[in-house]
């Protein structure tokens, strides 16, 4: 089966919506919408092609019912999978998978966020917890102290140093300069984010991605039918999931991430390994995350994250191209990031990232992250040569 | 035996002032936090049992409220062999460290379980 989901299907339209701070009048649903409309018009194609409807937005529960209300969809295939940031790839991945079984044949996945804007005028993006909590009582900032526990014991086991996770936060800020859509474009150094405020050790608060307001949306089709769309058909080689926890107390290895199986798959399906990988799009929610991805994604051996990102290795310039807008640290992060990396991975392989560019590129991967470390999903786009 | 409210039978245990968590009957699996079934192997056998008390802190986060005093929230692998957050209460916030050995307190009014830093001359004498 999954030798058979090689290159089926293709991504034929991506766009942001307004991006940053979008002001009070504005809801999620109108940037996914605006994204969407936006899309759906760089592919040729219109909400009355869309037959497949995948989404996620953060405490709606039936998302896909407002979404293709709002939109006029009439979708025949639907999929609101929530498993936090990683969701969209996830979509990725599901939306192959319902072309090539003849589900669906132009797959719409879309988002939206006003995260930064609720934040001002007391709307809250998530509901009251449904599940006894047995780490509330001890008072975790969440997400950011999973994060932070990971971190911390990353450091006690490899030596990893709070200057290696600037270097992180230094990389994306070097490449959001480059991105004229990126929120945070001021000049950063190591030394900025080390003498940040720390809000839960070890991760300053330069270590955290931003809240911005922000919507996406990718439009997926048959590789037959994406031929004869306008932009060059972006492959879906492969794709992989995996999560064994939720809570960062139930982790089993707080240094090892479900990466590991999510991109193994990823890798067996596309026939590629990381040492092929052009440009990489990974979910940034806190520096570490960059780390440990780049170790389980097979980039550098485990405990060896920290010196790899060192020397602006992933930064502009460097070998490897690390999360070329910005990522989530500097360029948005509207709630739920995963999105963004299908969308920049798409452009880098269609040659139209300007100034941020990897000349040549051929092979992209994109990693979502959800929950703490919880959900993870790779893909790997490839051009029409990699096919 | 079956659990069928595992969250009502933890409140209860920890009430009595004990440190709960559960034991598979089918492997041997410790488990927390409380479930109707083993995670480790699907079984429905699930004793309650207590745990001694006494962990080694996995890890560590100390939090900075902009208007309040630092705590710690650690990660505490308990040697029944389960692992449960919580905070350490005996020594400042900055002088948590992984590796540190340490005894659960229950503290019934949260409810919840913290800890203190067991030393070589006995508790919190570290700070």
């Amino acid at each position: 089966m999954t030798g058979g989901l090689r290159g089926a299907a293709a991504v034929v339209g991506v766009a942001e919506s307004d991006l940053g701070e979008v002001g009070p009048d504005r809801y999620a649903i109108d940037l996914a919408a605006q994204a969407a409309a936006e899309a759906l018009g760089e592919a040729g194609l219109t909400t009355r092609d869309v037959d497949g409807l995948f989404c996620a937005i953060a405490g709606r529960g039936m998302a896909p019912l407002d979404v293709a209300e709002y939109l006029g969809v009439r979708p025949r295939y639907t999929d609101g999978t929530m498993v936090g940031g990683s969701s969209f790839v996830s979509h990725l991945h599901h939306a192959a998978l319902a072309i090539a079984a003849g589900a669906c044949e132009v797959a719409l996945i879309v988002y939206g966020s006003t995260a930064r804007s609720d934040s001002g005028r007391g709307r809250l993006a998530m509901g009251p917890p449904e599940l006894p909590s047995y780490e509330a009582a001890y008072r975790p900032r969440m997400p950011i102290t999973g994060y932070a526990l990971a971190a911390a014991r990353h450091m006690h086991e490899y030596g990893t140093t709070r200057a290696d996770l600037a270097e992180v936060a230094v990389a994306a800020r070097r490449w959001a300069m480059l991105n004229p859509k990126a929120f945070a474009r001021d000049p950063l150094t190591v030394e900025d984010v080390l003498a940040a405020r720390v809000v839960s050790s070890p991760l300053s608060t330069l270590d955290c991605c931003l809240v911005t307001d922000g919507g996406g949306a990718v439009v997926v089709t048959s590789a037959a039918r994406a031929r004869d769309l306008p932009r060059p058909p972006v492959y879906l080689l492969g794709a992989g999931e995996a999560h064994r926890h939720r809570s960062i107390s139930q982790m089993p290895d707080l240094t090892v991430t479900a990466a590991t199986e999510s991109s193994e798959r990823a890798y067996a399906m596309a026939g590629v390994g990381p040492a092929d990988i052009d440009v990489v799009q990974l979910y940034d929610a806190f520096t570490i995350n960059t780390v440990m991805f780049l170790e389980d994604l097979g980039f550098c051996a485990k405990g060896e994250g920290g010196a790899f990102v060192s020397g602006g290795r992933i930064a502009p310039g460097g070998d490897l191209p690390v999360n070329t807008n910005g990522g989530g640290l500097s360029y948005c992060h509207p709630g739920m990031y995963g999105i963004f990396t299908i969308i920049e991975a798409t452009r880098q392989l269609r040659g139209e990232a300007g100034d941020r560019q990897r000349p040549g590129a051929e092979l992209a991967l994109a990693h979502g992250n959800g929950g703490q470390f919880s959900s993870q999903v790779t893909a790997i786009l490839g051009t029409e040569r990699t096919l | 035996m079956t659990e069928l409210a595992p969250h009502r039978g933890y409140l209860d245990r920890l009430a009595e002032g004990t440190v709960p968590f559960q034991r598979c009957t089918a492997c041997g699996a410790a488990v927390f936090y409380p479930r109707a079934l083993c995670p480790a192997c699907g079984s429905t056998g699930l004793d309650w049992s207590h745990s001694a008390g006494l962990g080694t802190v996995h890890s560590v986060s100390v939090l900075f409220p902009r208007d309040a005093p630092p705590y710690p929230v650690v990660l505490v692998d308990l040697d029944e062999g389960f692992r449960v957050m919580s905070t350490v209460v005996d020594v400042p916030a900055e002088q948590v460290r992984i590796g540190d050995r340490v005894r659960a307190h229950v503290e019934p009014d949260g409810p919840r379980v913290v800890f203190t830093v067991l030393t070589g001359d006995g508790e919190g004498s570290r700070a």
